[in-house]
């Protein structure tokens, strides 16, 4: 009895030096450096421009979950749902030579890519389904990045608990060849739970970084002073990894 | 000469350490899906092929539900095992410790031996046997060192998202991502009953002149 009372305190001792290590400054250094470094290896050992797996029409799951927000309440949103999203646009700014706005015809309009990817959330579950948008980087170069912008940051129509939902990834990332701008799911166009009538896809990085019901894309310098600075929606209220390739 | 090198001493410490917080803050982990599938996809929990348990709070890093400061923890340690792993294994390679104490001798596999072997641990008798470790240990220990460990290492890569791009055969080795995920959740907890029978026979055989040998290093005396 003795025995399990002092394996209970030193159980309990653990989980508090635990709590406490992990919540000092040195600890959170090294939890963002750990960050780094997986970022790094999976760069190396794969090249910045490495392919997800694409997958075969066959291997689409039955039907892809809807996360996070799955049917904003938004009244904007709400009226322009009402209406097919015929009068959507999405605006390429910050810094760039030549700000767009781009309408969903527009989009359309550029080339296509069409890619079959397995989707994984940090929760842990995974869905495969079939994406069609032109590329990111077509619309970047569209718009022409001003020499200092190192970020591409993702704002999105839903709120989420009372805060915009956005997101941001660095360059490699905006740049990738799978990295596109989604309108179609599965052959048809793409349902509001997943993200009507624009979803990223940053098929290298888990489900939180695919921003949904996407408005306005930017280039930024820094993430500072965006939303609460830590590049994204997640990432700044519950302290989720800016780079979820892990 | 030492019972322990120094190199396993050190490696055995640093690696408990991190096996104790990768195995609690992934169960933290587990409680944000807690069902398990075979193949790539799976999310449905009514197609799940376990409904894993929900751990307790005394039993995860951190103490309650917290998806994000588990994985902190998770992806921090993660290199420490793996660098560690790495290191011990290359090491022991080269001083021979593998060779020598782990991987069994051709005379060890032969059927009259092991059933001795076992006897012997049946009568609690563990100091037996020609080399530093007997027959049983020798498999525990390789099947630890060579097969649960670089499990461990290999789905865990398998399961994040970025190394799909690097080593998409590694996640078809497993039979697809949400196996490997399935995989890595079984072999974590032989991995922990490895651990549970690894202390049990400590305290059977003396436990303080083994912590104090797997400290200092101890004597290894020859004759014995």
């Amino acid at each position: 009895m003795k025995r399990r009372n002092v394996l209970a305190g030193f159980g309990a001792t653990f989980l508090a030096g635990c709590s406490k290590v992990g919540d000092s400054q040195p600890m959170q250094k090294l939890f963002g450096l750990a960050q780094d470094w997986h970022r790094g290896a999976q760069r190396t050992l794969a090249g910045r421009n490495a392919l997800a797996r694409e997958f075969s029409p066959s291997d689409i799951s039955p039907y892809f979950r809807g996360n996070g927000t799955t049917d904003p309440a938004e009244a904007d949103y709400k009226a322009h749902a009402a209406a097919g999203f015929a009068g959507w646009t999405l605006a390429v700014g910050g810094l760039v030579e030549r700000p767009l706005q781009l309408s969903l015809e527009q989009i359309r309009a550029l080339p296509q890519r069409t890619q079959i990817t397995r989707h994984d959330c940090v929760e842990g579950w995974s869905a495969i389904g079939q994406w069609t948008g032109p590329q990111l980087r077509l619309i970047l170069e569209g718009a022409g990045l001003k020499p200092e912008a190192r970020y591409i940051v993702f704002r999105c129509a839903d709120v989420l608990s009372g805060s915009n939902y956005y997101e941001s990834v660095d360059l490699v990332d905006a740049f990738h060849p799978q990295t596109i701008v989604a309108h179609r799911l599965n052959g048809a166009p793409l349902p509001v739970k997943n993200g009507a009538p624009l979803r990223m896809r940053i098929e290298r990085q888990l489900g939180y970084k695919h921003a949904k019901y996407v408005k306005a894309i930017e280039a930024v310098a820094s993430l500072e002073g965006i939303g609460g600075g830590k590049g994204g929606f997640w990432e700044d209220r519950v302290g989720y990894q800016w780079y979820a390739g892990i | 000469m030492k019972k322990h090198r120094l190199s396993t001493r050190l490696w055995h410490w640093v690696n408990l350490l991190a096996l104790v917080i990768l195995f609690m803050s992934g169960l933290n982990i587990s409680n944000a899906h807690p069902w398990l599938y075979w193949g790539q996809w799976g999310f449905q929990p009514n197609t799940a092929w376990l409904a894993v348990h929900r751990w307790p709070g005394w039993a995860t890093i951190p103490g309650s539900y917290n998806l994000a400061v588990a994985r902190d923890w998770h992806i921090l340690f993660a290199w420490v095992f793996a660098v560690g792993l790495l290191l011990f294994l290359l090491i022991a390679l080269f001083n021979r410790h593998l060779g020598r104490d782990i991987v069994p001798g051709r005379r060890e596999w032969r059927w009259p031996a092991i059933r001795a072997d076992i006897a012997a641990h049946l009568r609690f008798d563990f100091h037996h046997g020609e080399g530093k470790y007997n027959f049983l240990q020798k498999v525990a220990y390789g099947l630890v060192l060579f097969v649960l460990l670089p499990l461990m290492l290999l789905t865990g890569m398998a399961i994040s998202p970025g190394f799909d791009a690097a080593f998409p055969w590694l996640i078809d080795l497993f039979g697809g991502r949400q196996s490997a995920r399935s995989i890595h959740f079984i072999v974590a907890w032989a991995v922990f009953g490895f651990f549970v029978v690894h202390v049990l026979l400590v305290l059977l055989s003396g436990p303080i002149g083994q912590l104090r040998d797997m400290i200092t290093g101890g004597r290894y005396d020859e004759a014995a």
